[in-house]
């Protein structure tokens, strides 16, 4: 079993502190949402787990199984097992889909150990129909032109193909219409399981009537000020932010 | 515009006395070739050098264009098989110091529908009609009038590609121009007439040992009549010490169209010109590029799209990829002519800078003479965008490999516009090979 522990970790951008201590533990198995409202922190959050270069950690320690990542670069954060599912994912013109996927996996691999090539696309396209992801996406360059719905479904292919022991999920459900947030639900489901863990960004309660999560926590101010089951998503729902503002960032 | 204090022209080791060895060694050839050659070298030795001054030098290294010191009649080939790319051609022709080396017999049903695929030898004496009206017949005006005239004075022997009315090939014709011991100067010439409704891919090769000093002064000559389809590709991958001049030129006709894509590895300084004439209604002229420029590599290229009747078209994508102290250069026009009204042109230069050394020019420029038209032109220099970078690294994929990957991809956006997969395959691992280095 696996463990990805943060723990009273700060983050800057430039001057300015977002993340103000912030501790959460999630173990492999586990469906961990965050929730809170935007500005609070929850992206800065999971950009500066993977080690985005604009986001300096000035405290506390992200520990994989017990190892710190900091001093990792974010291609070794990668290859240790965790996994950011973009909000806004970049496009990259002129590298296909399948060729990126490979390349990510290809890096897995030890030098000159070269990916089965058929077995690869044999795996890709099983992913992109649980997906419900037309095979001439593989061809396609990653995100160019996609539609937001497009770009989300790609996100998750790239995890289901990849299989991170830690998903950083950053506002999956936003920008998508229903019938699209079903899909890509339905394919993080089939993702769960023992060896994944999962960390739901996300700022309203819907996705959760998808994907139910094992536990719910509430950020606000760069700080997670309440943690429950799913109830809380729902008691969050029917109070609104509001309620936190009043009632829990100064609890 | 010449210098007016230039006083004597330079010829470097090009003197009447080497240019009256090389024309010996041509002597059994129709008279009006030799005269052609004669007027020729009158034409160069009478042309100044280049001046920093000149409106179609600016941004090159004149210094870097010098023409002494050269072996300017390269010795016979030596025997070692030139390096070229898996292509699987229909047919082929090789040279090496202007010389014919090696050939593959035209498929017999090829040569009874009339194709031709020779060399200026012989189709000197049974081509000549074709010849004399195709070989530089178009008009040099993109600054290196000086070389056009030294490539027709010096040409040794060249491809000659004939493609009958209406007879489409499948796959291509490959032509290598190989260059061997140092300092050698070499003058490869392709000449492709594709004829109405006709259909053919040429590839011109380009290869030297690397580290040998080379001077290079090429040309083609490319004419797709009514309706044809002609798709031509250029490698140059001469040695890192050549001094390399190729000058195009493209003649389009009634509803032709013609794709050509010139790849540019080699050189220390490699300059291109190239013209696109589009004499009739529905020409379709797609000119692209791609360069990756390294160490103190010099690319130097200069484009003219002359839209000389209505209802025409021209589609200029120039890519370079500038690594170490690199230099490029991208200087084109598109002209359009008072009666070619309905023209569309459009003409893009996108350099991709990867170091800080490095430095790309752009200078797009437009000359309408018609009102109803649509041209468009654009340049942008740029570095690999941070984002996408980590998007790559956030999937495990190292910074090296990363940024490799994103490079390609810049290429790819020329490479897909191949019809030839095949094709694009092995221009794709051209470039990769280069990359690596």
């Amino acid at each position: 079993m696996s463990s990805l522990e943060i723990t009273n970790l700060h983050v800057s951008i430039g001057e300015k502190e977002i993340v103000k201590g912030l501790s959460l533990t999630v173990n492999s198995g586990e469906v961990h949402a965050l929730m809170g409202p935007n500005g609070t922190g929850k992206s800065t959050l999971s950009k500066a787990i993977i080690g985005h270069p604009d986001y300096t950690i000035t405290g506390g320690d992200v520990r994989l199984d017990g190892k710190s990542v900091l001093q990792m670069e974010p291609d070794e954060r990668a290859r240790a097992g965790l996994f950011l599912a973009f909000q806004y994912p970049s496009e990259i013109p002129g590298v296909t889909i399948a060729n990126f996927i490979r390349a990510a996996l290809q890096a897995r691999h030890a030098e000159g150990e070269e990916l089965d090539a058929s077995a690869y696309y044999k795996r890709l396209y099983q992913k992109m129909d649980m997906l419900k992801i037309d095979r001439k996406f593989t061809s396609r360059a990653v995100n160019a032109g996609f539609s937001g719905g497009e770009k989300k479904r790609c996100e998750i292919l790239q995890m289901a193909m990849i299989e991170p022991k830690f998903a950083l999920m950053d506002e999956t459900d936003s920008g998508l219409d229903i019938d699209a947030l079903k899909i890509v639900s339905e394919g993080v489901n089939q993702l769960r399981g023992p060896g994944l863990g999962v960390l739901m960004i996300t700022h309203y309660q819907r996705l959760l009537n998808y994907i139910v999560p094992d536990h719910v926590h509430v950020m606000w101010d760069g700080r997670i000020v309440r943690s429950g089951d799913k109830s809380l998503a729902v008691e969050l729902e029917a109070k609104g932010y509001t309620w936190v503002k009043k009632e829990l960032a100064h609890a | 515009m010449a210098s007016p204090t230039l006083t004597s022209p330079a010829l470097g080791s090009f003197t009447a006395e080497t240019f009256e060895r090389a024309l010996g060694a041509q002597a059994g050839a129709p008279a009006w070739w030799l005269e052609r050659k004669r007027a020729a070298y009158e034409r160069f030795a009478a042309l100044p050098m280049p001046q920093r001054t000149d409106e179609s030098w600016r941004f090159s290294s004149i210094a870097g264009v010098n023409l002494d010191s050269l072996e300017p009649l390269a010795p016979a080939a030596p025997t070692a098989r030139p390096h070229v790319p898996d292509f699987a051609p229909l047919t082929s022709l090789s040279f090496v110091n202007n010389r014919l080396h090696g050939r593959t017999a035209l498929p017999p049903e090829l040569a009874a529908k009339g194709v031709v695929v020779t060399t200026f030898s012989e189709a000197l004496t049974r081509h000549g009609d074709l010849l004399k009206a195709h070989f530089m017949a178009q008009p040099q005006r993109l600054g290196s009038e000086k070389f056009a005239a030294l490539h027709a004075a010096f040409v040794g022997d060249g491809a000659f590609i004939y493609i009958p009315r209406g007879v489409e090939l499948d796959g291509p014709i490959l032509v290598v121009h190989a260059a061997s011991g140092a300092g050698a100067s070499v003058f490869p010439h392709t000449l492709v007439v594709a004829e109405e409704n006709s259909k053919v891919t040429v590839i011109d090769f380009f290869t030297s040992p690397a580290n040998e000093p080379l001077f290079a002064c090429g040309a083609n000559d490319l004419y797709a009549g009514h309706g044809s389809k002609l798709t031509y590709a250029a490698v140059q991958n001469w040695s890192r010490k050549a001094l390399s001049f190729q000058l195009n030129s493209t003649v389009v006709r009634r509803d032709a169209r013609v794709q050509s894509l010139n790849i540019h590895l080699g050189g220390r300084q490699a300059r291109h010109e190239s013209l696109s004439q589009l004499q009739a209604p529905g020409a379709f002229s797609e000119m692209l590029a791609l360069t990756v420029a390294s160490d103190s590599q010099e690319f130097d290229q200069r484009t003219l799209q002359v839209h000389q009747a209505p209802n025409t078209k021209s589609d200029l994508l120039y890519k370079n990829a500038l690594l170490e102290t690199a230099k490029t250069i991208f200087s084109g026009l598109i002209i359009v002519d008072p009666d070619a009204q309905k023209t569309d042109a459009y003409q893009s230069n996108r350099n991709l800078v990867l170091s800080d050394g490095a430095e790309a020019n752009s200078l797009p420029g437009l000359e309408i003479q018609a009102n109803d038209v649509r041209c468009t032109h654009g340049a942008t220099t740029s570095r690999v965008d941070p984002e996408q970078m980590f998007y790559l690294q956030a999937r495990g994929i190292t910074p090296v490999y990363a940024r490799e990957l994103l490079v390609f991809g810049f290429f790819e956006e020329v490479l897909n516009r191949l019809e030839s997969e095949e094709l694009h395959a092995a221009l794709r691992t051209l470039l990769k090979s280069k990359l690596k280095l």
